[in-house]
């Protein structure tokens, strides 16, 4: 208790908080003496790693975006000043930035939407293969699921080769498609449109599989009841699954957002360890700032107003998880 | 009951009545799953095919898509290439350290969010929730920093540090999940019977954890081995982890796809087989906690 009260002294509570009355019959869990420090005991060490790893760079994040900071200041020649709003005017000044938040946006929704769409798709379909084609599928899922990113990547490239690409081949024994050494990543879009797909392929197994235990608690009756009205295979999935199932959409859509606007090993490998200007995404950008112009406070910029882009995807997650969570 | 019971009698002689629609419809979403499960496998068949590959087979303008013979000669040239035993040694080394430092500190955490009534446990859960959600990539440049002032760059265990912050609120979280499955009232019981707090944990929940625990540690232990931005920020070339080694192969090289298949496959065999025998159990757990909601 003494050790605890050191450690935490104004978050030690009351000796008992008054159980609440309403849990009849069921005693609630007991308190072994010293039942207040125990926890924070219990969570002592994982806070002290969190707040040496997370909370102490999140901090030095926002300060870093602050002050001058490059090559001079790393090794330590000079010491940061600081510049008030002045690289964040310099950020939100420039063209280019905009440019790249855009093209973030337009990416990542397009990964999202595309995932969400593939996956409602699959899961449905699943319900309604037979049993061994669902096996075949699922073994697909889970193993492209477990694909880590860095090989998928190199897979995708190797598929989109120009030269040797099996894609280009197998398009162009289309009739009246000649694709023979077309080169995915001479333009921009088209390079982002490999790289979703890589993206979209690599997701969509956990949504799949995610929404699929979500549909085996869509209860029979109620589905047959409103075929009973009437209702068509459009109208039943709209209005009984859909509506049921939607806890898990918005934690999956959610969970989608922030992960896409989190890709970065995708494009970074894809173009070789430089994209070019036409790919940058804002990680790619804030990266590109920190360690290739070497302007560590600009990159933390970037950073920090991607990070702020997404705080409100992560506040609806949140809750989502807290109602989860509030029931145990 | 007894409503249950017709129901499911109703559905069974409506599922007898159009027996012959329903086959056909079911040879068409077959068909439609046929595609999906080729499409959705083909860069992993494709991967595996150029891998085994004779190195001239895969340099062939037109393909031919089934295998045209098998050879080691890929996986030989790869390892040839540069160090490969070096980097999947670093990377195992980092990985284990981390899941084992993870498990121990985060077991503790999830016991206090999971078994204990206190205030402040809400703002603890909501504070490792959002750690969660805070992109890496955002934290590379103040954790590149930090590590250069404590002298921990280019070291492993800075890596294992920083890895940290992503295995660890992931652990506490999911370790919580199968903790709350646990009936409360097995320890209860436990306690009644005379065991106290520490020896109910030991003797009743630990053995029924063991199988979330194991299944946790893995899924870490591949997110650890699959990371890639650190890796290669930190350490420099020469101390590279295996997604790192993986990811420079063209760079160097040029672009010789096939022994990259081959080390691709040699990265990504082991990891999905692991992922295979663990993602039932996480999916289980992950399930386990929405239906409580």
């Amino acid at each position: 208790m003494s050790a605890a009260d050191t450690t935490t002294p104004a978050k030690v509570p009351p000796p008992r908080q008054a159980p609440p009355p309403a849990g009849p019959g069921r005693p609630r869990r007991q308190r072994t003496p010293g039942g207040a420090a125990t926890p924070w005991l219990l969570l002592a060490p994982c806070l002290l790693i969190l707040v040496l790893v997370m909370a102490y760079p999140l901090v030095r994040l926002v300060t870093l975006s602050f002050q001058k900071f490059g090559q001079p200041q790393l090794w330590g020649f000079q010491s940061p000043d600081w510049v008030g709003f002045g690289n964040f005017t310099g950020v939100l000044g420039d063209g280019e930035f905009w440019a790249v938040v855009v093209r973030t946006i337009v990416f990542a929704v397009g990964c999202v939407v595309l995932t969400m769409v593939a996956g409602m798709a699959l899961a449905l379909l699943l319900q309604r293969v037979s049993g061994w084609m669902k096996t075949l599928i699922n073994i697909v899922l889970v193993a492209s699921w477990g694909m880590p990113v860095i090989v998928a990547t190199t897979v995708f490239k190797w598929l989109f080769d120009s030269d040797y690409g099996v894609f280009n081949a197998l398009l162009s024994k289309l009739p009246g498609v000649d694709m023979v050494g077309h080169n995915w990543f001479a333009s921009g879009p088209e390079g982002l449109a490999v790289i979703t797909l890589l993206v979209v392929w690599g997701a969509v197994p956990f949504v799949v599989i995610t929404l699929s235990a979500g549909l085996t608690q869509v209860p029979k009756e109620l589905e047959e009841a409103a075929r009973l009205d009437g209702a068509g295979g459009w109208g039943v999935f709209r209005h009984v699954t859909l509506p049921i199932l939607k806890p898990i959409i918005v934690m999956l859509t959610t969970l989608s957002v922030i992960w896409d606007m989190g890709v970065f090993p995708q494009v970074f490998v894809m173009r070789n360890g430089h994209p070019e200007a036409e790919f940058q995404i804002l990680n790619t950008y804030s990266y590109d700032r920190a360690f290739v112009v070497n302007d560590y406070a600009q990159g933390s910029a970037i950073a920090l107003i991607t990070v702020l882009l997404l705080l409100g995807v992560v506040a609806v997650y949140m809750r989502q998880m807290l109602q989860i969570g509030e029931v145990e | 009951m007894s409503s249950m019971s017709s129901m499911s009698s109703m559905s069974g002689t409506s599922t007898a009545a159009a027996p012959a629609r329903r086959r056909t419809s079911k040879l068409g979403w077959n068909l439609l799953g046929l595609v999906v499960f080729l499409v959705a496998g083909f860069p992993l068949y494709w991967m595996l095919n150029t891998a085994f590959k004779p190195a001239k087979d895969a340099i062939d303008p037109d393909p031919s898509l089934l295998p045209t013979g098998i050879t080691l000669g890929n996986f030989r040239r790869a390892l040839d290439i540069s160090d490969f035993w070096g980097p999947v040694g670093r990377s195992l080394v980092v990985s284990l350290s981390v899941v084992v430092i993870g498990m121990a500190v985060g077991l503790l955490a999830a016991l206090a969010i999971s078994r204990f009534v206190f205030r402040g446990r809400k703002i603890v859960i909501v504070g490792i929730l959002a750690v969660q959600m805070v992109p890496l990539v955002a934290m590379i440049i103040p954790v590149f920093l930090l590590l250069n002032d404590l002298g921990q760059y280019d070291k492993l265990t800075g890596l294992i540090i920083t890895y940290l912050t992503f295995i660890l609120p992931f652990t506490v979280w999911t370790l919580r999940g199968f903790i709350v499955n646990i009936p409360r009232e097995l320890e209860e019981a436990a306690m009644v019977d005379g065991c106290s707090r520490t020896g109910a944990f030991v003797r009743v929940v630990f053995p029924l954890l063991a199988p979330g625990m194991v299944a946790t540690s893995v899924y870490g232990f591949i997110q650890a081995w699959n990371e890639y931005l650190y890796a290669l920020m930190l350490l420099s070339q020469e101390h590279q982890t295996a997604t790192v080694w993986l990811g420079n192969f063209t760079t160097k090289h040029g672009t010789e796809y096939a022994p990259m298949m081959a080390g691709a496959t040699m990265m990504a065999v082991p990891i999905v087989v692991l992922f295979l025998l663990v993602q039932r159990k996480m999916a289980a757990g992950l399930t386990a906690g929405a239906v409580k909601g």
